[in-house]
């Protein structure tokens, strides 16, 4: 997952994006995967990009601006190395998700949709992952992990925090960049 | 050692809940270990057997034995069961969920009332591997229809199964299919809703990651039924090991000649592409849905025209949820009287239940319709975890209801249900015992969906919010004159305007609990008071000088320096300080902390 620096790409140059627009024959139809892709190159949907696809797609800035905003898949800011889901669906709601959350912000000392300053991890919720038998749940990097305390999930993150991200990454499905 | 030829096999369950629990590291071990020795013995992946209360699962199959399952399974226990089980022979007895005289009372138990028909092959196969699923009679159903049935048998068929969505709403498949199928025009799609957004749910998850070929037969055989050529199956994007499998079973289906031009020598084309969600919950609505396929921001539209004559790109489009498909083969197979036969007169064959919560045994169960909601809970999810009470189910997710104690002799089906002020919902069942409060459930529900609201119609916009930010200021003990009046007053008013089903049904929630838990509500504003001692605004935190060894630890983490008191004296806590976080109930070592 190689991401090009966001200011590098403010100047308007899109080979990652230019490929990914020809694969799908520049389809406005094809929006929304389009957007999906660009997010997993760069890591998320620099301001330029979006103007490039709207450009090449013959679709309006606003509508394409519309769609990103509308999917909350969707970041126009970067993230860290290590997006953190926590799960806020209802068996993990009833099973102290919050608490969960409350205790990751705290051990990182940032607050939900926020990045550490280090750009290591950037903290997230979810509407559910689907891992409700083994709530609470949070993801890092398309990993789960099940039966959290809030002692645990401090656990994971400082382990993680010792280790390469990349192997982090290793793990994580290819397609889950970010998401 | 085992002689014969046929090796002996080891099943991991590897999804997403298997993985969550540890199961991948228990597949890298003992893949290390046979690779190491060379050892005869054949891993495999599986998906979800439900069992999801014992993951990590290892299932031991050596040739002419049965199905051995050993539960709670660690990388070092894993290296054990190969050595002497697998290849020794022995089964450890004390490791085993399942399996010869080996099967837990909790196990029988949990599988003894089940009926798997859209779950029969999950947990059994290898979800990567076309022959396993066509050892197992797979694509055999394809194979038939278009041998044997023209599209109006078909669809007969499934008429007389009385299969009904089970995305939640309980439309007649055969009836979609037929409408489709009348429907003007050259070109038809057809749809697979696999957007399980409902918080709770994990069904159609469990499907595509452990069986995803049961999918794409469905779909194959509902195409030739409703004359469709080209379909989408739309899945979320929060699901990656689902978007994978399918995939992967999706190239296995076109090489095989099961998906694309002239299917099977057959003058039968259709193909199938994924599209995947970027998370909105509202896209599990249809016309949204169809929207967001179309690449444009998944706001529904009213209907009529209902998608059967006007849906993708303004074409007949035929959408159906991923367990209905999944009946599909096996009503085929085995005929829609065989389906019809279970079930009740309205609610026919099975329907699969995410049991997730306050629950001892949470898992993924199918029974046959009409079943009793307590035999669901108690019999099967083994009732509530750690000895508390029961207080209600949650069915429906955002849409559905909570049912009271009073209510668990409901049978399971879509009108009995309904009843009730729930719905049947997609399966999510979500078990909440005596310290779940239930004013705090309404306002979590309502958060989802004021999140989720699309903002196209007022009445779901603005109303969910307000109706939201009338719960927000019961649970923080801040109430005003006329609150619980004006908030039935905008549920119905919601429920009767809003445009989608998502605004129609956001209410529910919060109409149930007033209905059953209404005591709840009057003890929040009345009394200042939460029942289930949860909402944090009106606990308040008491030491109990009879119990208090003054250990001093509750001093130490409180954070707000609320707790003084001398060494060996009891401590007292200064209720203008305490920030109510609970850190010192949870660190007493002697429950000297009480709440009130």
């Amino acid at each position: 997952m190689t991401q090009p620096t966001a200011e590098a790409r403010e100047g308007g140059s899109f080979p990652e994006l230019e490929a990914i627009l020809a694969r799908h024959g520049y389809n406005p139809g094809a929006l929304i995967a389009i957007l999906q892709e660009t997010q997993e190159a760069y890591g998320y949907l620099p301001p330029a990009a979006l103007r490039h696809i709207a450009a090449r797609t013959r679709l309006r800035p606003a509508h394409v601006y519309g769609v990103a905003t509308f999917y909350t898949q969707f970041r126009l800011q970067p993230v860290g190395k290590r997006v953190i889901m926590v799960c806020q669906g209802t068996a993990c709601h009833v099973n102290g998700g919050k608490a969960i959350l409350q205790a990751l912000s705290e051990e990182l000392g940032i607050k939900e949709g926020e990045t550490t300053p280090d750009g290591e991890f950037t903290l997230q919720t979810v509407a559910c992952l689907g891992c409700c038998s083994l709530a609470p749940v949070m993801m890092v990097n398309g990993e789960a992990y099940g039966q959290l305390t809030p002692e645990k999930a401090r656990r994971i993150i400082r382990d993680l925090r010792g280790s390469p991200a990349s192997s982090a990454a290793a793990a994580a499905p290819a397609n889950e960049t970010g998401r | 050692m085992p002689k014969e030829r046929e090796p002996v096999i080891l099943r991991v369950g590897l999804g997403s809940c298997g993985t969550a629990a540890g199961g991948l590291k228990v597949y890298e071990e003992l893949k290390a270990a046979i690779e190491r020795d060379s050892l005869p013995v054949e891993l495999k992946k599986t998906g979800c057997i439900g069992l999801c209360y014992e993951e990590p699962l290892v299932n031991v199959l050596r040739p002419g034995e049965e199905v051995y399952t050993y539960g709670h399974v660690t990388p070092e226990r894993a290296i054990t069961i190969l050595r002497e089980h697998a290849l020794g022979g022995k089964p450890i007895p004390e490791w085993l969920v399942a399996g010869g005289a080996h099967t837990s009372p909790s196990t029988a138990a949990f599988l003894g009332k089940q009926r798997r028909i859209a779950l029969r092959n999950c947990g059994q196969i290898d979800p990567e591997s076309l022959s396993e699923y066509e050892a197992r009679g797979g694509y055999a159903a394809l194979r038939r229809v278009l041998t044997d049935m023209t599209p109006d048998a078909v669809i007969e068929e499934v008429l007389a199964s009385g299969l009904r969505g089970r995305g939640g709403a309980g439309f007649p498949t055969g009836l979609k299919w037929k409408f489709t199928r009348q429907a003007a025009g050259q070109l038809k799609y057809l749809v697979c809703n696999a957007d399980e957004g409902d918080p709770g749910a994990f069904m159609d998850r469990s499907v595509l990651e452990g069986d995803p070929h049961s999918v794409i037969e469905g779909m194959l055989i509902a195409a030739y039924a409703i004359g469709a050529s080209a379909g989408y199956i739309y899945v979320r994007a929060e699901y990656p090991l689902a978007v994978k499998r399918l995939s992967i079973a999706l190239d296995q289906a076109r090489s095989a000649g099961y998906l694309g031009e002239r299917i099977l020598g057959f003058p039968f084309s259709f193909n199938l592409e994924i599209k995947q969600g970027a998370g909105a919950f509202v896209c599990g609505e249809e016309t949204a849905l169809l929207a967001s396929i179309e690449g444009r921001r998944g706001m529904p539209r009213l209907k009529p025209p209902f998608p059967a004559n006007s849906g993708l790109w303004q074409k007949p489009t035929c959408i159906n949820n991923v367990e209905t498909f999944a009946n599909v083969p096996w009503i085929i197979l085995n005929g829609g009287a065989a389906f019809a036969a279970l079930g009740t007169p309205k609610s026919k064959g099975t329907k699969v239940f995410a049991l997730a919560g306050k629950i001892a045994r949470g898992g993924l169960v199918e029974v046959p319709m009409g079943i009793p909601l307590r035999e669901v809970i108690f019999d099967i999810g083994g009732g509530i975890r750690g000895g508390k009470k029961f207080k209600a189910v949650q069915l429906g997710g955002p849409s559905g209801g909570c049912i009271p104690e009073s209510l668990l002799d409901t049978p399971v089906d879509y009108e009995s249900i309904t009843a009730t002020g729930a719905i049947m919902g997609s399966g999510g069942m979500v078990v909440m015992d005596e310290d779940t409060c239930m004013v705090d459930m309404a306002r979590f529900f309502l958060d989802f969906v004021q999140k989720e609201s699309c903002g196209k119609c007022i009445a779901c916009r603005l109303g969910t919010k307000r109706m939201l930010e009338i719960l927000e200021r019961i649970t923080r003990g801040e109430r005003r004159e006329g609150d619980l009046e004006t908030l039935e007053e905008l549920a119905s008013r919601v429920k009767e305007t809003a445009l989608c089903g998502l605004g129609q049904t956001a209410p529910n929630p919060v109409l149930t609990t007033l209905r059953y838990f209404r005591h709840e509500y009057e003890a929040h504003i009345r009394d200042k008071k939460c029942p289930a001692h949860h909402c944090q605004a009106l606990l308040t935190f008491r030491i109990n000088p009879e119990v208090c060894t003054g250990c001093g630890l509750c001093a130490r983490v409180c954070p707000a320096g609320a707790i003084t008191g001398e060494r060996r004296q009891p401590h007292a806590i200064d209720p203008e300080k305490c920030i109510r976080c609970r850190s010192c109930y949870e660190a007493c070592r002697f429950h000297a902390i009480q709440i009130d």
